[in-house]
């Protein structure tokens, strides 16, 4: 650091920061974070990018150089639940994303400008970032009837989603409304809801599914971004191969009992005390790619299946309509030889052409060839 | 006469737009209007009602366990379930701690800004705001250096020219009043809160999978199960880790929330006359015992009348459509029972993009709910006035120590000012009773009592042909209900009449404003291209507009129904 650093960093001078870009790493320490606080974040984003631990010095390296891009959050039709996901974030946490890592320049939920105030700073922003600010959008687009089931400033969903992701170095759709349309575009869909990646055809997407998003999978792509240069690896969903890759039946402390034909049968009983497999209680684990066993959530505390619920399915496409009802089993062969099955199940839908249907069709047809089967009472 | 329009209003959950009429640096019009929906419709008809909670609970990620408690208590009332009691009790710290959480968020992250102008900080002197700190409060991040080096973390986010969320805002606007040093210190708290909220609802997540949207509520119960002799259940590892963050939770409402809240409200005490609204409140009462009674009083209070606290009674509840985007078959001017609720989307408002909405005729996805045919304000407010006009011990001692130490008597709580004042209390005594939910479900677990769920009536067979139910809740914007109706084991009708559509309301059939309309006339405007002031009062209720129209109805008539509750 220069002695003019210093006086900055002591508070004797304001320092002139329109002189030079400051890098993300730089920013970090100046605030007072350690550069062994800054290797731990490396590491954790290394690890929540599902890259070998080796890979941590690249990432550092990476964020020691690059600068605090502009990021604009549009929320569409939404619960709000992705940005609440945000504030939990806990590596690194929401305030060092805000105000050291990104520039969150619009963020309705979150900034201090309103109305037309708040329009000027979207506006400045997408136009002097053109092709290089990343846009965030959470909730679906209705399409239907002109746009007139969601404005913000009197102007459609649409027409903003175009104007603003069209300008987008890349468009990141968090949680599954933004990437499929979600509950809203449940059926029968009355708003005409669609994911964004179908309301900006030509827009650079990246889907983030799930019911809310995992923040550290954001950070993870933002970061990946960041350290590579390019968008990470998707499936045919659209959805980062490090976070979405694997079912999460592949990666669940429970698979042994699974295999072992240890099940829990009611809410309560020994097996539900002593963490048996939740697929007789519906877990929909078996036909639903996401890291939730390995990234958990809030600081990595639990996820359903660690608190004793069955996983809802909630990053797969039209989850809403073809995983339901929640506590129904998927079908079925009970017990062993089931792996076979469910190994099946996940091939399906990661085809992609399975989520388009009910899952319940194609289950039964990916059955005829199993024992006969057990349409058993629930639970 | 000016009309000036604020869209978005932003720093709260949904998409809310304020169109008002100025006259003389005066509100003297106003019209709310939620611009966003999402028509959810039908979607729960023939469906599990053992579902129904975890759809519910997407009408919002913000109050994110609301939903899914009105949802499952209405289902429980409609098949006469009785839940054990350690999953009552663990209701109540799930609701507790979500109460907790999200007054705190709303004050220092939503609300303060409307009150603490963060570019003053720049100009305190970090031993006088030191000084202020400690005479306030004995929480430990107090020091002249701790001050400092925040007060540096925020020159050098300034100087960067980037500014984020806090570019373009009022600052400098003159009806910001709080000294450099308040407002370093209350900025400090901003920071120290955005961690603090997260570590807290940890909470959620131990008991509930995660939070936003926390996994684990059943019909009948909770799905964590309990056994000390397991790592895979609520042992006594994971009930001291919720002991300890309840304790840091209450820490930091008593240290730092409460007395940010005196020392910043005793800089605008004017506000303790503005924002009163419809004087009208409702409360449906929370925080179940063992025997079913809340440990909030449930009650109404009609024309700000403190020496009557009426009962409530769910057939008086009716939503007009008078003035929003929807159509009853029967005619606009008559109001309908949730059970017998009926919407028809009918949307007939300016072609985006627009400028202003026909505030004369239909403006707004919200309905206007009446109870006895009379607008309500919901919220802590409501909670706090029902709880300290029935007597409720802990209410009175704590309101009564907020008026005393701001030198201001009951009627300063119908304001604005009290609004924020009661969000304030409600939090203050929920995060010291919470604890308490913790320890009787310890000394239940102790004897040997593992029960979370009642599994009589899991089985669908064993339910009656039809059955109907109301589930109610106090969530953190206030009275919560869902009405449920099963038929042959699958929704029939589904509603559900949420907080934020009492209070962001348009005019209902006989012209009668909502809580947020009637709060705005008489709201003084200094500068209609800065209006600073509507922000506050809007704020002041922590609008929430997913929830707001959310919109489920699943009637089983052929036409798409909407209903916006």
């Amino acid at each position: 650091m220069s002695q003019q650093d210093d006086d900055a960093k002591n508070g004797l001078i304001e320092r002139d920061y329109s002189s030079r870009e400051y890098s993300v790493g730089e920013i970090l320490r100046e605030r007072g974070v350690s550069r062994r606080d800054f290797l731990r974040f490396c590491s954790a984003m290394t690890a929540a990018m599902a890259l070998p631990a080796a890979f941590a010095p690249t990432v550092a390296r990476a964020l020691d150089e690059v600068k605090r891009p502009p990021l604009v959050w549009l929320e569409f039709q939404d619960c709000a639940g992705d940005t609440e996901a945000l504030l939990r974030s806990a590596n690194p946490t929401v305030g060092e994303i805000v105000l050291d890592i990104l520039s969150v320049d619009y963020h309705e939920t979150i900034m201090a400008a309103a109305g037309h105030q708040a329009e000027a700073v979207l506006e400045k922003t997408i136009t002097d970032y053109k092709g290089k600010y990343i846009c965030v959008v959470e909730g679906s687009i209705p399409m239907k009837d002109g746009g007139v089931y969601g404005c913000v400033g009197g102007k459609s969903h649409l027409d903003r989603a175009r104007q603003v992701c069209g300008g987008a170095l890349a468009t990141i759709a968090v949680g599954t409304c933004a990437s499929f349309g979600g509950i809203p575009a449940a059926v029968p869909n009355p708003t005409g809801a669609v994911g964004v990646r179908e309301a900006v055809p030509g827009a650079t997407v990246i889907n983030l599914p799930g019911c809310p998003v995992n923040a550290d999978n954001l950070t993870a792509t933002v970061v990946h971004y960041l350290v590579f240069g390019k968008i990470p690896a998707l499936d045919g969903h659209g959805r980062p191969l490090f976070a979405y890759g694997k079912r999460i039946h592949d990666n669940c402390e429970r698979r042994p009992h699974f295999d072992a034909g240890q099940y829990v049968e009611h809410w309560g009983d020994e097996g539900h005390r002593k963490g048996f497999c939740l697929y007789r209680m519906g877990c929909k684990g078996p036909a639903t790619f996401h890291n939730c066993p390995t990234q958990r959530y809030n600081d990595k505390t639990s996820w359903p299946v660690g608190s004793g619920h069955g996983c809802a399915g909630c990053s797969e496409p039209a989850f809403w309509d073809t995983m339901g009802p929640m506590y129904k089993r998927l079908p079925n062969v009970p017990g062993f030889g089931i792996e076979h099955t469910a190994d099946k199940i996940g091939i399906g839908l990661a085809a992609g052409a399975a989520a388009a249907f009910a899952v319940h069709g194609a289950l039964n047809a990916l059955r005829k060839d199993k024992e006969p089967s057990d349409e058993t009472r629930e639970g | 006469m000016a009309k000036i329009v604020v869209d978005p209003i932003t720093r709260i959950e949904g998409h809310l737009r304020i169109e008002a009429e100025i006259n003389g640096g005066k509100i003297t019009d106003a019209w709310s209007s939620s611009t966003m929906f999402r028509g959810i419709e039908k979607i729960l008809k023939g469906r599990d009602p053992r579902d129904a909670w975890f759809w519910t609970q997407r009408f919002c990620g913000v109050c994110t366990t609301v939903h899914s408690i009105a949802s499952i208590r209405a289902v429980e009332d409609a098949l006469k379930i009785k839940i054990p009691p350690n999953a009552q009790l663990i209701r109540n710290i799930i609701i507790g701690i979500q109460n907790v959480q999200d007054h705190v968020i709303h004050f220092y992250h939503l609300h303060a800004l409307d009150w603490v102008d963060v570019t003053s900080a720049l100009k305190a002197d970090p031993a006088k705001t030191s000084a202020l700190a400690a005479s306030l409060s004995d929480w430990p991040n107090n020091s002249a250096t701790y001050f400092k080096s925040v007060q540096d973390r925020l020159k050098s986010f300034v100087a960067s020219g980037r500014l984020g969320p806090f570019a373009n805002a009022y600052w400098g606007h003159p009806a910001y009043k709080l000294p450099p040093e308040a407002n370093l210190m209350a900025t400090a708290h901003y920071l120290e809160a955005l961690e603090w909220q997260k570590d807290v609802i940890r909470i959620h997540a131990i008991l509930g999978s995660k939070n936003p949207h926390p996994q684990t509520f059943l019909v009948g119960g909770m799905s964590i199960p309990i056994d000390p002799d397991s790592q895979n259940a609520l042992n006594a590892d994971k009930l001291e880790e919720i002991k300890r963050l309840l304790k840091k939770a209450q820490d930091f409402v008593e240290k730092v929330y409460i007395p940010d809240l005196l020392a910043v409200a005793s800089f605008y005490k004017e506000w303790a006359a503005i924002g009163g609204g419809v004087g009208n409140f409702l409360c449906y009462g929370e925080f179940p015992d063992a025997a079913g009674n809340p440990w909030f009083p449930q009650g109404a209070i009609l024309g700000k009348d403190l020496t009557k606290v009426l009962p409530v009674d769910q057939k008086k509840v009716a939503e007009y459509v008078d003035h929003s985007w929807f159509e009853y078959t029967s005619g606009a001017e008559k109001g309908l029972h949730p059970w017998d609720g009926e919407t028809e989307a009918r949307y007939n408002g300016p072609k985006p993009p627009y400028e202003f909405l026909d505030t004369d005729k239909k403006y707004s996805w919200v309905k206007a709910p009446r109870y006895d045919e009379k607008a309500m304000e919901v919220g802590p407010l409501a909670r706090v006035l029902v709880a300290y006009a029935s007597g409720h011990k802990e209410a009175k001692a704590a309101v009564d120590m907020v008026l005393s130490k701001l030198g201001v008597g009951p009627e300063a709580l119908f304001s604005t000012l009290g609004r924020t004042g009661a969000r304030g209390i409600d939090c203050l005594l929920i995060a010291r009773q919470t604890p308490k939910w913790l320890d009787e479900l310890i000394v239940n677990i102790s004897k040997g009592d593992y029960r979370i769920h009642a599994n009589e009536k899991w089985d669908p067979s064993e339910w009656p042909a039809e059955a109907s139910g109301y589930g109610w809740h106090e969530a953190p914007r206030g009275a919560l209900g869902h009405w449920i109706k099963i038929k042959d084991q699958k929704i029939l009708n589904y509603q559900a009449v949420v907080p934020s559509t009492w209070n962001a309301s348009p005019r209902d059939a006989k012209g009668q404003r909502g809580p947020y309309e009637a709060a705005l006339v008489g709201t003084p405007v200094a500068d209609p291209a800065k209006p600073l002031e509507i922000l506050r009062t809007i704020h002041s209720f922590d609008p929430c507009l997913a929830c707001a129209v959310h919109v489920v109805d699943a009637t089983g008539n052929e036409v798409i129904k909407v209903n916006v509750s």
